[in-house]
Order: C-alpha cells, then structure tokens, then sequence
C-alpha cells in the first residue's frame, strides 16, 4: 500500500487487478442522502452517560453532529460524487424551498442544498454547534392549539430536496437522527391521529418514490427509545422485528457511536455469485468487500498556470513506421526468436474458466490453512433468496457444520481477471456489547499456487551443524516478555492510517488556504511509556541476557565486521571526494556548464557531498546546484 | 543478467513403473524449459533419463557402468528443440539406478564448469524411486550416498528430487522404497537438497519449481523489540502473485519483408488544455491536484514533500495478543517472512524463541513496519511463529498486513439464528451438511493433502505456456481446452465424488431448491431497495418470505391484483404515489377480476367476494374521481349478469346498495341521483 507508488502511475494498467472492474461496478450506483437531525429542546437536554474514566456527559444533539460531521469527512475523500443535504426540523428559524415552518436546511455558499460535499461545508458543520442557537434556534415544532407539524414538513422539505435523479440509478436515503420516541405526545383527540395519518402518508408517499427512511434513534439508559410507540409505522418495521431494532439500552457513548456509524453505511453488492455445491446443487451468494485499503484518491493533472484540470490523450504510435495506429487488438510476447501474436480475444479465453462461479471441490481441517497463503484481502459472503429459495437454509447448514467441524471449504473461482482458488472460511457472528462486531457469514480467501510460494526460508539453510533451536530456557524468558507486553484488547480498527490522516489534513488546509497544517496524531508508535516500565524492562533485559549473553554490545558487533559491499561503498566514497576535488565546481556552476559534464562525473560531488545519486542527468543538475545554494 | 544463470541438470526416470507418468513429466519439464527461454534465456539445461534400453554417457565410455543411462541433451543454453525433446520422452523399458543417474549429472556439471558456477548449479531428480540401487563395491550404500552428497557441497550443487508415491506408485516393493527414501534423506541433511514427495499427477505439476525467482530482501536491519532490544533480521517475500506476462501491443504496419521490424506500439499521452483543446502542455507546466470533494487542489511534488507524512524506517513492536484477536480473513496482501540475519547466530536464537515462545502461547506480534527510507505510510501488521522441522532450517516469522480503521467497512448482517424456522436446516438436513464436509475430504488422514497450494500449478499460467509453445509452431492454432490433470484444480475430483455418492445424493435429496417466481427485474429493483433500508434499520431484520403470502403482499409494493387478497391489492395499488399510471392499472385490474370471479363462480360461492371488490372499486372511484369508469363497468357486468342468468348476483348487488356512482358523490358523473337509484329498481322487476 505504498501511497508514492500508485498514485504516480495513473495509467497502470488494470487488465491484471482483479479489483479495479469491481470497484467500477461498486462506483456505479450514487447516493444522496439527507441527514435530517430533530433540533427541539429535548435533544439539547438529554445526554448520554461517557465512558466509565472520562465523565462530561454529551447531549444527543452532540452526538448527532460529531457522527455526521465524522461521516462527512469520510464521504468527501470516498464518495465525494455522492451528495447530501443537512436538514435540522423543529426549528426556531426556517429555510427551504418549500417556505415551511421549522425546517433548517444548513447549508454554505457556492453549493445547493442537495450537492457534493465541499471542504466548506465541513468545516463550517463543525462549528455550527457554536452558532447553532442564535442562527437556527430551537424550538419543539409540534404543540398543541396549532396545527404545525414540523416532522411532517421536515419528511416533505427531504423528499424535495431528494426530488433529482431517477430512484433507478441513485440510492436515496433519509436518514433520521432523533430522541422523541412520540413526537405528537403532546397532541389530544382527534387531531392526534389525525396528524399521525399525514404524517404516516408523507413518508410513504416518501417511500414509493423510491426514497427510504431509516431512523437513528437516540436513547437514554433511564428513558429507552420506544420506537414501536410511532416510528416503527413510520420506516415499516414489522412486530417481530422491532426487538432487534433498538440496541440493547443502557450502552455507553462510545457503543452508541458506534452503532450509529455502522447504520450509516450503505451496504453495497460487489457481485452476485452463484456457489455450486455439488451437481444439482448451486446457490445464490452476494459478495461484499469488507475489507479493502483505503488510498488517497487518484491524481488529476492541473495546468500549473490557470489550475485547469488536463485532459490526456492517449495516441498509439507504430515504432517501426512511426504511423499513427488504432488500438490494437493484437498483442505479442517475444518466445524463442519469434514474436507470437495473440488476440485479445484468445488471451480472454485462456483465462477462462466457469465464468464468475464458485465451484465446490472440497474441505480441510482449518490448521491446513497456513499463515503464508495470502495475496488479497479477502470477500465477504453471505447467502440470498432472492433468486433461489433455499440458498439462505444450505448456507446455514453448511456454516454450522464448517465451524463445528472446525473445517474449511476450498473452492475454485472462476473469475474473469484471475480465475484462482479460494478457501471459504466460515465466520460465527460476533456480538459485543449489543453491536455486531463480526457479521455471520463465510470470508473467501484468495490461495497463492505453488509459483507464487517461494521458498525462502530452506535458502537460509546453508550452514550444517549450526544450533538454531532456542533452549527452553530462552524460550520461557521470550514467554515471560510476551505476558509483559500484551495488547489486551487489540483490535484491527484501532488504528486509523497515519498516511492518510496526514494526506487529508493537507488536503483539507489547502482547499480552505489555511496556513496551519493540523498535527496528525500518528496512533502506530509504541506505547514508549508502556516498554519503560520496570517490569517490562527486566524481561526484556532477561530475554536478552539469555539470548545474547552478558555485556552484549551490539555496536560491538555491526563495526566487527563490516559487510563486503559496505567496504566497497567506502572505497568508492573515498575515490569520488578524490575526483571531486579536480572540478571547480562553483565555476561549473555559475557558467551553467555543470550539463556538459558526464554523468559519472556529477556523481563524484554527490557521492563526495552524501547526496542521492539517483536520478536523471537533469535532476542530478538541479540537485547539485541545490546543495550549492544556487 | 548472466550473473544469476543457472545450470540445471533434468535426472528423468523413464523406466516401466513410470510409464503412467510420464505425460505429466512431459508437461512439466516442458514448461519449465518454455519459462527460461522467456524470462531467464541464458540459463543452460541437461537432461538425463534412466530406466532407457540403451546407455549413452561420458562416464560408461571412461571408466565403465553406468548402464541404461542416457545423455538425452548435453548441458547448453535454453534451446527450442530441448522442449521439443522433453516433449517426447521415450519410455524405458528396464529400471533404472538413480544413483547412477545423479553421479552422470553431477559429472557433467563438473566437466562443465569445474569450481565455477558455486551455488547455481541445479539437479532435479524426478523417480518413484522403486528400483534398489546397485550395490557399491566397496563400503555400503549409505557411505556411498554419503560420499557423493559431501561432493555436491564442495561443489556447490543445490539437488531437488521429487518422488513420486502413493497412487502415482502402485505395487511397489515397500521395502525397497523405505531404503532408497532412507538414501535420499542423507542427500537432504548432508548437503543442501530438497526432497519433495508427491502423491497425484497436479502435485507433480506443482511440486517443481519451473521459474526460479532469487529473493530479494524487503527489508535488512533490526526488528526493535524495545529501544533497547533489537535483533537482526532479514525480511523476504513469502508469497508474490506470478502475474500473467504482460505482453505487448502488436503493430502490423512494418513491411512483412522487414526482419528488424520491432512490430511494437509506442503509446504517447499528451495531456491537453480544456479551453484550448490544440494545445499541448508540457511536464513542466503540469502540477498534479488531489480531488477533494468537487474542488481540485492542486499541489507541487516540493509543496507535498514538505508536507507529507515522513515515517521513520524501522520495524518496531506495539505489541503481543492472543492470537484470537486477529481473524484469518484481516490479513491485507502478499506474506513477508522474516528470517534472523544470516550467519548470526545470536539473532537466530532470539526468533526462535520467541517463535517458540508465541506457539506455545498462543500469541501474536504486531508490528509496526516502515521498510524503505521515504516510505509515505506505515504497515501495521501482525507476525504469526512458523517453527521448522527440519535441523537445519530456522525457525521464522510470517508477516500479514493488518487494515487500518478506514479499510473496513462495518456493514450489518442479519444474524441467521433471527431467520423464522421454515429457512433454519432442520436436524436431518445439518446432518447432511456435516456429512458432506466431513466426507468430501481433501486431506484424508495418512494420505497426501490434495491441492495443497505449494504444490498446486495455476492452470491459467499452465495453459497460457502451453499455448505459447504450441503457437510457436503453428501461429493459428486455436487455444488448447484444459487437459485433464489441470481440469482437477478446477472441478471437483471425480473420483472423490465417486467414493461419496451416497452422502452427495443424501445432500441433495435433503435441501429443496426453488427458482424464486418473485424473481422479476422490476420486483427485484424494489425488493433490494427494501431490504437494503431494512437492513440498516435493523440488524436481525427478518427478508420477507414466500411462506405468508399474505403478509408478504402488504410488506412487497404490489403491482398486480392477486387472487389472495384483492381488496388490500387494490387499495395498495391505489395508495402508491410513484407513478399516476397506478390508478388506471388498479381499477383495469380490478375490473377484470370482478369479472372472473363472476365468471368463475360456482352456485354463487364468488359472490360475497366479488361484491367486496365490487365496493371497493366503487370507493376508489370515487376517491380517484374517475366515476365514468365504474358506471360503465357496472353496466356491462349487469348485462353480462343477465345474459348469463346469474340472477342472484345482482340481487345482492341491490341489497348491498351498490349502485351508479351519482353525481353528488363525484362531480364528473353524469348520472343523476334519481337514476342512480332506478339502475337497481330496474333490476327487480326482472327477478
């Protein structure tokens, strides 16, 4: 995942990523999105307890935001094509098109309301909590003695917002953060139910164009969420699925945030797979990317001088008559003194296999699955009906027998790019403190073959007779150095990229010309402190003692002996400050002669100096010119 | 390029017992031959084959023996007709002295190249290794063994056997096989040679490594335990994906006269101005722009060098788990291994301990690694023990890149306990399933695991080479179809699934599978969009199922009027706002099943349902205003009901008091309130 690598190739060609027509098909489908958040009074004075050893209490209204804004950020570097709108309802103030009461579309300059979001949009959204009360205000919409029925404008004001595009080829999503679990509790009678009908008709209206309501309810320990009170009605939840709604109560903030979070995904289909299990047999699975690194978006090349962005033309030219050529359909490959020609369309059919399934061809116990067969991250599985009924029932037998049997199931995939085997683990659901920490399913895991195994480890057997078993006391020191430096709850999310952090955080001060770079903090260092403490410095100097013996210096030994090929950089180090003094480089330099110079002549003074030596002749130049300061 | 030549000498058991195999030698010889002639060209082969009727060696000549041994291809550089010779190899017909044939291998070697070429000069033996070896004439067979493996490592020759067992070796004489496996062990502790032990023909395929890549290291310096604790270590590639050959562009312009054609498109971009699309920009006017939301910011490599993450190179360590804290499908890309720095032994120790250590433990490492100076970001990755057996190989680390929090994305899935019970398998039908895994089993205690990946070809690589050799001598031949042992990667085994007929059969009478008649383009798009919100919402959302129809039609949006529940079909239909079309389709819809129900009725058992529809119709009109609709309906279903005499249908027409939708209830009905009523007084005269 090197950053530098990739983006400097735009054109790498992505005949041989097996990923890059995946995320195409994944990129296809936009998303619009209205955050419609309930601003009345109640989500200002309710709270949610903090975690056990940090006590400031956050209001909902709090929570809300930080989870929208932390999305935000997130859309804006991976989905930035998709768009969104932020709504506030039970509001002092209103803004919309359709003039109604107590609906807040937030929103800033250059930017309509439903649109990408911009690095403005964010950094404004951020501080709106500062100014939220004098611009926007607060106020509960819904009382009685009037007939204003501010949930019902605000459903309406998003499904305008959400008029554009058609529900083919856009998800549209509204999504409905609040902690009023009856909002026309206040009301009596008749106009009551009255008002609860058109509210109702509203969101359905909403939900025949296509545009799906989901709720984000905010809950307090002592005062649950209620949803089967309105809102089950509302987004259609059926009776025996209103148990499963509402997380378990009584979480603490972080789970909240984190249950929030995970419902504001928008799970997405890579494929569809058909899995055939045995002749007769073959059922219907989705795959889902769950895992897959995230990169710095592709560059675009600007005009240095207007900022335009550039288009590139690619033309084909024939080296040997120089004549401009169409796209050839031909390719070649140089074999025993001849070029032997394909076309494109035999090399498609050596690659293929039974297109696009999976194939069943077996099970091992998982130990026979080693740590060194990997390639790819890996894809996740989970079974559908859609198509075949009884897909989802033999998905679960299997599952369940693969993990009580503690066995795995190896597969071929026929896939257009790389048609290889994978081994299909099956993956019990982890729950953790009423969130689903792992989803139950089956992960599919690309299986190098034999030439792309390369067997290091038996060229590192070259010495006969040397000892390379530790003794058992050296293990047990390493052991007692592993129970000292043990990461309890360790978990792969814990660690957000430094790279990008940084790469964001750049980009984000340029596109607002800020002068500041924020600090990233870099969370992947070493707990420093951690390593400092008694207990962990005795074992690691026991270890050490065992291993390496007393008064070990390890200076000591890198001096001893010098490598061959360091002594021949000394070597040439000391020949290029010899040669270097001949030039008078400073000469060179103010008459622009240095380019008339040999190559091997510029790398005298950059050996002589420390210097790179890579490079081509121009940047040898420049960089020496740098070191001059000329 | 020629400073990692290799010299390799092919030792090929010919005689009878191998005869079997011999086609699966053929290709993997073949190919091994085909992929030096492209990435390594100045490599030189030999091949030796034993087993033959004839003798045909240096050493017979010279000093005598050596019988049915034969020099098929003395050692030189990589040269078609090689291949073509391995194509065909003859078959023997008496047994053959492996020993002999090594001693042949290694003679023309050292008259090759003498002291030179330490390190890459390669044997690769390939014999099923059945045949007693002849009894030395001085001292026995194990010092004899012993002797010439102590030569290979003077003079630096490396030697691969591959032995074929198992079901590639029937009715063998067990114990002849355990002494010459005895003999060949001493090659593999004496002197640095692999023995490798295959059982099935796509191991064979597998098992000999036809490109020799040499390991470069990633990374060389210390893995920092503490500040204070470092040990040397070495990191390599453990797995790397061998891609498909990247070929390149072919142009046909050249003269077919012209011999130095290169025949080779050139691809030139030009990057271009969007206001001036005829001018071209030159590099040095280019600044690249990282898109961030719809703006572009641009910014100079300088700018960006200034202000990128600088990690400093190093491995370091955050850590210790329980290795159950990181799950096998976390791992990110290709595998490292990290092996103690060579020749130390200080450092060799130290993994292995801790190796050790971290197996009995059940632990895991997790590392921090930047590998290269200037490197833009960090790894995170997790080091897992892999403990040698063998003495003379250290113990190692595997080392699997970990995701960071922003490559996972955390989508919810139902739980399956939270399907209803008519999905969940039942105890018959998990009997099935755990039959089947356990039956259709690939690595059958006691026997060779079956597709084990080191020892598995990619059969896409296979046919591609094969394809190139084969079009080499005739440039129109069409792709191969995949031959039968590659055709084992790729299908199930036959014979494995010979042998568990009855369970596969059980398996499949126990499931039902039923094409879902739901599954229409335009039900699908809504039913997707159904779920999919419904997942969100909910974690155990249960998907509407077949087996409630009923249900089912007030949860799915309802595009037709089913025989179930036509009234709520109607109403549904009637309440969907997504399209004006709707109201026209329900009322068409519904007309027409009035009328079958009419029609259909027996003794009048349709009646009271047809009467529902009939005054939900009526309703819908009215709300819709569409009252001309209904008031022709309703005047063709009375003729219609008189024509056919079904008399009591429209008496109970009058008793429900359906009538002419009049003008004080729609506006646009042109039927009078007076007429209105007469339509059912007209009727009862007739009864």
């Amino acid at each position: 995942m090197d950053f530098e690598h990739e983006s400097d190739d735009p054109f790498r060609d992505d005949e041989d990523d097996p990923d890059a027509h995946l995320s195409l098909e994944k990129e296809s489908t936009k998303e619009y999105v209205v955050y419609l958040v309930d601003a009345s009074p109640k989500m200002f004075t309710s709270t949610c307890p903090a975690s056990a050893d940090d006590q400031k209490e956050e209001s909902h209204f709090h929570i809300a935001l930080s989870c929208i804004s932390q999305s935000l950020k997130n859309q804006i570097i991976n989905r930035s094509y998709d768009e969104l709108a932020i709504c506030f309802f039970n509001t002092r103030e209103k803004r919309n098109i359709q003039e109604l009461s107590g609906v807040f579309v937030f929103n800033v300059p250059e930017r309509d309301y439903l649109d990408r979001p911009t690095a403005r949009l964010i950094k404004e959204f951020d501080r709106i909590e500062e100014s939220f009360a004098k611009d926007i205000g607060s106020q509960h919409g819904i009382v009685p003695g009037t007939r204003e029925n501010s949930l019902y404008n605000a459903i309406w004001v998003a499904q305008a917002l959400l008029r554009k595009g058609s529900a083919k080829t856009v998800d549209k999503r509204v999504l409905l953060f609040t902690n009023e679990d009856d909002p026309f509790g206040c009301i009596k009678g008749a106009i009551k139910s009255d008002m609860k009908r058109m509210t109702l008709q509203r969101a359905k209206d909403a939900q025949d164009l296509g545009i799906s309501i989901e709720l984000l309810p905010l809950s307090h320990p002592s005062d649950p969420f209620n949803v089967s009170q309105f809102y089950a009605e509302l987004i259609g939840l059926e009776e025996d699925e209103l148990a499963d709604f509402m997380p378990s109560s009584g979480n603490k903030l972080e789970d909240m945030k984190d249950q929030l979070r995970k419902r504001m995904f928008k799970k997405r289909i890579v494929k569809k797979l058909k899995f055939i299990i045995v002749d007769g047999i073959s059922i219907e699975l989705n795959s889902y990317a769950l895992i897959r690194p995230t990169v710095p978006g592709a560059i675009t090349w600007l005009d240095s001088v207007t900022n335009q962005p550039l288009k590139s033309e690619r033309t084909f030219i024939c080296a040997d008559t120089g004549a401009l050529v169409e796209e050839s359909t031909k390719r070649f490959h140089p074999y025993k003194n001849q070029n032997i020609v394909f076309s494109t369309k035999e090399l498609s059919e050596i690659k293929r296999f039974s297109t696009g399934h999976l194939h069943l061809l077996g099970f091992k116990p998982l130990s026979c699955l080693r740590d060194y067969y990997n390639l790819k991250p890996s894809t996740f599985l989970y079974p559908s009906d859609e198509a075949m009924d009884g897909s989802i029932c033999i998905f679960i037998a299997l599952h369940r027998s693969m993990i009580q049997l503690k066995r795995f199931a190896v597969a071929f995939y026929g896939g257009s790019s790389r048609p290889q085997l994978v081994a299909l683990i099956a993956q019990d659901e982890i729950i953790q403190s009423g969130g689903q920490i792992e989803p139950p399913g089956m992960h599919m895991i690309s299986l190098p073959y034999s030439d792309d195994i390369r067997l290091v480890e038996e060229r590192h057997s070259e010495k006969v007779g040397m000892v390379t078993r530790a003794s058992n006391d050296q293990i047990k020191k390493a052991a007692d150095v592993i129970k000292r430096i043990d990461l309890k709850d360790f978990s792969i999310c814990q660690f957000a990229n430094p790279g990008l952090q940084r790469h964001y955080a750049v980009l984000q001060a340029l596109a607002l010309e800020e002068d500041e770079i924020p600090e990233i903090k870099d969370e992947t260092l070493p707990d420093e402190e951690g390593l400092a403490r008694p207990g962990v410095v005795k074992a690691l100097e026991e270890f050490k003692t065992s291993v390496y013996g007393e008064n070990y210096d390890e200076e000591c030994e890198a001096n001893a002996k010098p490598s061959e090929a360091s002594k021949k950089r000394k070597a040439q180090a000391e020949v290029a400050t010899k040669e270097c003094e001949n030039y008078d480089w400073g000469e060179l330099a103010d008459t622009g002669k240095l380019k008339d110079l040999t190559v091997v002549e510029l790398k005298y003074y950059l050996t002589a100096h420390n210097l790179p030596v890579s490079g081509k002749k121009e940047a040898l130049v420049s960089r020496i010119l740098t070191h001059m300061k000329k | 390029m020629a400073r990692n030549k290799e010299a390799l000498v092919l030792l090929l058991d010919v005689g009878p017992s191998m005869h079997s195999v011999i086609p699966e030698i053929e290709k993997v010889c073949s190919m091994l031959v085909e992929k030096k002639l492209i990435f390594t060209k100045y490599d030189e082969v030999g091949v030796v084959l034993f087993g033959t009727e004839d003798t045909d060696n240096e050493l017979t000549e010279e000093v005598g023996g050596y019988q049915h041994v034969v020099v098929l291809k003395n050692i030189k550089v990589v040269e078609g007709d090689i291949v073509e010779a391995l194509q065909q190899l003859p078959r023997g017909a008496t047994h053959g002295d492996f020993l002999d044939a090594i001693i042949v291998g290694m003679d023309m070697l050292i008259k090759k190249f003498g002291e030179t070429n330490k390190g890459k000069k390669r044997l690769c033996l390939i014999t099923n290794a059945q045949c007693p070896i002849k009894e030395p004439f001085e001292g026995t067979k194990e010092e004899q063994v012993t002797t010439i493996a102590k030569q290979m490592t003077v003079h630096g020759m490396r030697m691969e056997s591959i032995i074929l067992r198992g079901k590639l070796s029937q009715d063998a004489n067990k114990k002849i096989m355990d002494e010459n496996d005895q003999l060949l062990r001493i090659f593999s502790t004496e002197t640095s040679a692999r023995s490798t032990y295959v059982e099935n023909p796509v191991s064979l395929l597998g098992a000999l490594r036809t490109r020799n890549i040499t390991p470069s290291t990633i990374f060389k310096g210390d893995l920092e335990l503490s500040p204070k604790l470092k040990i040397k270590v070495l990191v390599y590639k453990k797995t790397a994906e061998e891609k498909f050959p990247t070929l390149k562009k072919f142009s046909d312009k050249a003269a077919s006269t012209d011999k130095f054609a290169t025949h080779e498109v050139k691809v030139d971009y030009e990057y271009k101005s969007s206001q001036e699309p005829d001018k071209v920009v030159p590099p040095d006017q280019r600044i690249k722009g990282y898109r961030y939301g719809p703006q572009i910011v641009p910014i100079s490599q300088a700018e960006w060098d200034a202000v990128k993450f600088k990690p400093e190179k190093g491995l370091k360590l955050l850590g210790f788990t329980d290795s159950s804290n990181v799950l096998r499908h976390q791992y990110m890309k290709d595998v490292n291994v990290f092996i103690a720095e060579t020749g130390n032994t200080k450092a060799t120790l130290a993994l292995s301990s801790l190796a050790r250590a971290m197996k009995e433990m059940n632990k895991v490492a997790i590392l921090r690694c930047v590998w290269r100076h200037g490197q833009a970001n960090v790894v995170i990755g997790v080091l897992t023990p892999n403990l040698s057996d063998k003495e003379n190989i250290p113990d190692s680390l595997y080392f699997n890149a970990l995701p960071f929090a922003e490559d996972v994305r955390e989508f919810q899935f139902p739980s399956f306990s939270n399907f209803p019970a008519p999905i969940q398998p039942n105890e018959q039908q998990l009997e099935a399933a755990a039959n089947l895994v356990k039956m259709l089993d690939l690595a059958p205690q006691g026997k060779e695991e079956v597709l084990l990946p080191d020892f598995t070809p990619n059969p896409v690589l296979e046919r591609f080479y094969r394809y190139l050799e084969l079009k080499s001598k005739h440039a129109d031949a069409a792709v191969p179809p995949l031959d039968d042992t590659l055709k084992k990667i790729t299908e199930p085994d036959d014979e494995l699934l010979q042998q568990n007929k009855s369970v596969i059969e059980n398996f499949r009478r126990s499931f039902e599978l039923k094409e879902n008649p739901r599954h229409k383009k335009s039900r699908r798009l809504l039913r997707e969009e159904r779920y999919g919100s419904g997942e969100e919402n909910s974690k155990g959302e249960i998907p509407a199922l077949a087996s409630n129809l009923i249900e089912d039609k007030s949860n799915v949006e309802v595009d037709n009027i089913g025989d179930l529940t036509p009234v709520q079909d109607f109403e549904a239909m009637f309440a969907r706002r997504d399209n004006p079309d709707w109201v026209v389709k329900a009322i068409d819809a519904m007309k027409n099943k009035i009328h079958d129900l009419i029609e259909d009725s027996h003794e009048g058992d349709n009646n009271s349902k047809a009467l529902e529809c009939l005054a939900a119709l009526r309703k819908g009109c009215i709300n819709e205003q569409e009252p001309k609709q209904f008031n022709s309906f309703l005047r063709d279903i009375w003729s219609f009901c008189q024509e056919k005499n079904l008399h009591d249908f429209c008496d109970s027409l009058s008793s429900k008091g359906i009538t002419l939708i009049p003008k004080s209830e729609a506006a646009d009905s042109e039927v009078t309130e007076d007429e209105a009523r007469s339509f059912l007084v007209k009727s009862q005269p007739k009864v």
